[in-house]
């Protein structure tokens, strides 16, 4: 589904990714777990179209159709949906009317009629509810004065009303108490199905506890260095990536 | 403009077919090019108008004379363009006959009609807006004959200013000039000397407005925008809305406009004024682009008076205007909610002047400035609390939003405090929309321009939300169409 192959990105004039492979099949998660300024977040955002993020070589294809080649907006017409690390603020525009927006905008892209304001009403409400979302969240600003929790959350509801068929899940794990966490997971977990993939990017087992991987991949100075079952992230736990014989500052 | 037509579709639905319209038939005329009296006295005679006004031209002809002669026009303003040539102008043009016009909408410039399109505009309306000669269609005469009879009924007057001149001279003569005074400014002269129409609205004492009232439904004197004169007076407890402009961009030959709006508010009465003013801004490279000299302004006479000027401003090259409220009466209220965009070379220098005379008053300004390519944008506000204006009130906040780093926001805020017990709050940040926005935005699917579009009308939102409701999902529009291109 997901085919990336031999890829170079650079970031200004620094190479990040330094030919990377990676495979996901239909129906699958994997998991990247890597040290710090591994490239983690440069493959995600050079897999989401991000400017400043240069392909200098390699392929990267969606169910056969060359991603690099679109634009971020077609990517995200495409299917593919980014969980950001750090989910930006946006102030003065509600929750629901960014959803209209994008559900109405990757429609439009499909060459898809509109969704009327009483059907997409309907959508969000029932993904907010599913994700425990408080309905009056969605009135607020996207992602302004929401805490930690509520804007990976906030992810969460969006990734469900988009439905993508790739969601890449940058750090969503990263500073949420275990309630949250469980949304996060279960948000994942909802999106699974036969013809999706997912590719979620943490440093920690603990959500791999909930997210069960199919693969999981070890990204060190731009390449994957190791792959394995979900019981390599338990061995990365154990023994840190020094056990892999991977410098921990490997960037 | 999709809001008024369907208004003005029920006020025909409601009041039958029309029996009273009529098509003044004027032949194409213009006054001789440039500035005498002999000008004034021909405007004044094509309208018809009583000795006593013509006396009131002269006299501000006389004073404008004077300022030109001494300091010539106002420069204090932070905005540049060349000298204007008084006397290369034509004052008066009578509207083009129906024979000068386009046949169809074939004719007119695509670029024009594809801008119509994305506000969703019905193909009728562009007809109107791009100036076709319209025939039984859409007949703008029957429509406004017909809706100014449901106004007569409630007793509300709704009319040219020059018909309000001949009909209606002792609310004029009380009236015109007790704001905005002939020698307010030199733009104020000239226009008291030259105005060519605008329009009369009083309403009286108990009344409610049974609609809201827009300048479009006088379409047969659009054309006639360049020197505009608009006097509104509510009398007691009374209550009108008033919309001024409209979204659909407005291609004028005339380069200069300078109107003059005076609000005149009593005991208990409020009115709110609603502007979306789209002239034509001039191309990519700064030329051409209307030059618009505007002096608004509002007296809350009485007690308990209101008065809220929202504006959107998208047009013009240059745009010079502060629609200010003065607050006479105890309790009186003021406020206003501004957007104003500079896109390519457009430079806006605007903001309020807020005046505390009466005790208890207040007044609220909110102001958002959009920079992108060259533009320049100014917010020059006055805050003045007078020695007896007890207990005055005002809240400020004043936002910019920067799109790319050629642009320019400025802040010039004025504050003169006179009586100690004034609350006076300022708030004021400049932000820039983000990288990390705008690529939130097109991960979810929104290409640039929509995202622009999103993210703009989230920083107006304060200011779009006391525009009428239709009119406000057209200025939403319209607030993604003047910025288009300016990012990516
Ligand atoms: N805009 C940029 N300019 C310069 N260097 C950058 C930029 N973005 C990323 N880098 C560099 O690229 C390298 C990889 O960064 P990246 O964010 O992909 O790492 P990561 O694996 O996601 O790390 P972490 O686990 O800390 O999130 C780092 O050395 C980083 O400093
Ligand atoms: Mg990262």
């Amino acid at each position: 589904m997901l085919e990336i192959k031999n890829l170079h990105v650079n970031v200004g004039d620094k190479e990040i990714l330094k030919g990377l492979d990676l495979s996901l099949r239909a129906g699958e998660v994997h998991a990247i777990m890597g040290p710090n300024g591994a490239g983690k977040s440069t493959l995600s955002y050079a897999l989401s179209g991000r400017e400043g993020y240069e392909v200098t070589e390699g392929t990267a294809t969606l169910n056969g159709k060359d991603l690099l080649d679109l634009e971020a907006d077609e990517r995200a017409g495409e299917g593919v949906f980014l969980g950001f690390q750090y989910p930006v603020e946006i102030p003065g525009v509600s929750n629901m009317n960014f959803l209209k927006t994008a559900v109405n905008s990757i429609r439009k892209y499909r060459g898809e009629d509109e969704m009327t304001a009483v059907d997409l009403l309907k959508l969000v409400r029932s993904k907010a509810a599913e994700l425990k979302m408080d309905p009056e969240m969605l009135k607020r600003p996207v992602n302004v004065g929401f805490s930690g929790g509520e804007k990976k959350r906030n992810e969460m509801v969006q990734m469900a009303v988009l439905d993508p068929c790739l969601a890449i899940l940058d750090e969503t794990d990263s500073g949420l108490d275990i309630d949250a966490l469980k949304i996060v997971a279960d948000g994942i977990n909802r999106l699974r199905a036969p013809d999706k993939a997912i590719l979620v990017i943490t440093h920690y087992q603990r959500l791999l506890d909930y997210v069960v991987p199919d693969h999981v991949h070890v990204l060190a100075d731009g390449r994957i260095v190791k792959s394995g079952g979900k019981e390599l992230a338990l061995q990365l736990e154990a023994e840190g990536y020094a056990g892999l014989g991977i410098a921990d500052d490997a960037a | 403009m999709a809001a008024t037509i369907e208004a003005e579709r029920q006020v025909e639905e409601a009041t039958g077919d029309y029996k009273y319209g009529f098509i003044t038939d004027i032949e194409t005329e213009k006054a001789p090019k440039g500035l005498s009296e002999d000008t004034i006295r021909f405007i004044s005679a094509k309208k018809e108008e009583p000795e006593w006004l013509l006396e009131w031209r002269l006299k501000a002809f006389a004073y404008w004379q004077s300022l030109a002669a001494e300091e010539g026009e106002p420069d204090w303003a932070m905005v540049n363009y060349p000298k204007i040539d008084f006397q290369d102008i034509y004052y008066y043009a009578a509207p083009k006959s129906q024979e000068d016009r386009p046949k169809s909408l074939d004719e007119v410039d695509p670029e024009l009609l594809a801008t119509y399109e994305k506000l969703g505009i019905s193909l009728d309306e562009q007809k109107v807006l791009s100036g076709v000669a319209v025939d039984v269609v859409f007949d703008s005469v029957s429509v406004a004959t017909t809706f100014r009879e449901t106004l007569q009924e409630a007793g509300v007057i709704f009319c040219s200013i020059s018909e309000a001149a001949r009909e209606y001279p002792d609310l004029m003569r009380k009236y015109l000039g007790s704001v905005v005074p002939v020698q307010d400014n030199f733009y104020a002269a000239l226009n008291s000397a030259v105005f060519s129409d605008g329009t009369f609205v009083y309403i009286p004492k108990g009344v409610r407005c049974p609609m809201e009232l827009s300048t479009y439904f006088r379409i047969n004197e659009a054309n006639t925008g360049q020197f505009e004169r608009t006097l509104i007076i509510a009398d007691d407890e009374s209550y009108v809305s008033y919309l001024e402009g409209c979204t659909a961009p407005m291609r004028d030959e005339n380069q200069l406009h300078a109107a003059v709006v005076e609000l005149v508010i009593m005991d208990d009465a409020e009115i709110k004024y609603s502007t979306v003013q789209n002239w034509y801004p001039g191309d990519k490279d700064g030329k051409g682009g209307i030059y618009n000299f505007v002096t608004k302004r509002a007296a809350c006479r009485g007690v308990n008076s209101k008065v809220s000027w929202t504006q959107v401003e998208t047009g013009s090259s240059v745009t010079w205007k502060y629609p200010s409220c003065i607050l006479q009466g105890d309790n009186s209220v003021g406020e206003f909610y501004s957007v104003a965009i500079s896109n390519n070379y457009q430079q806006a220098d605007t903001g309020t002047k807020m005046i505390h005379i009466g005790k208890n008053t207040s007044s609220t300004i909110i102001s958002k400035g959009i920079s992108a390519g060259h533009g320049q944008n100014t917010y020059r506000g006055l805050v003045k609390v007078l020695g007896g204006a007890d207990d005055a009130r005002n809240f400020t906040q004043c936002d910019s939003l920067l799109l790319g780093d050629q642009c320019g926001a400025h802040t010039v805020p004025y504050i003169e405090v006179k009586n100690p017990t004034a609350q006076i709050e300022h708030e004021a940040t400049t932000s820039k929309i983000s990288e990390d926005q705008l690529f939130y935005c097109l991960q979810r699917g929104l290409n640039t321009e929509e995202a622009v579009a999103l993210i703009v009308n989230g920083f107006c939102r304060d200011v779009m939300q006391h525009l009428p409701m239709e009119f406000a999902v057209e200025a939403q529009k319209l607030l993604g169409i003047s910025l288009e291109g300016s990012v990516g």
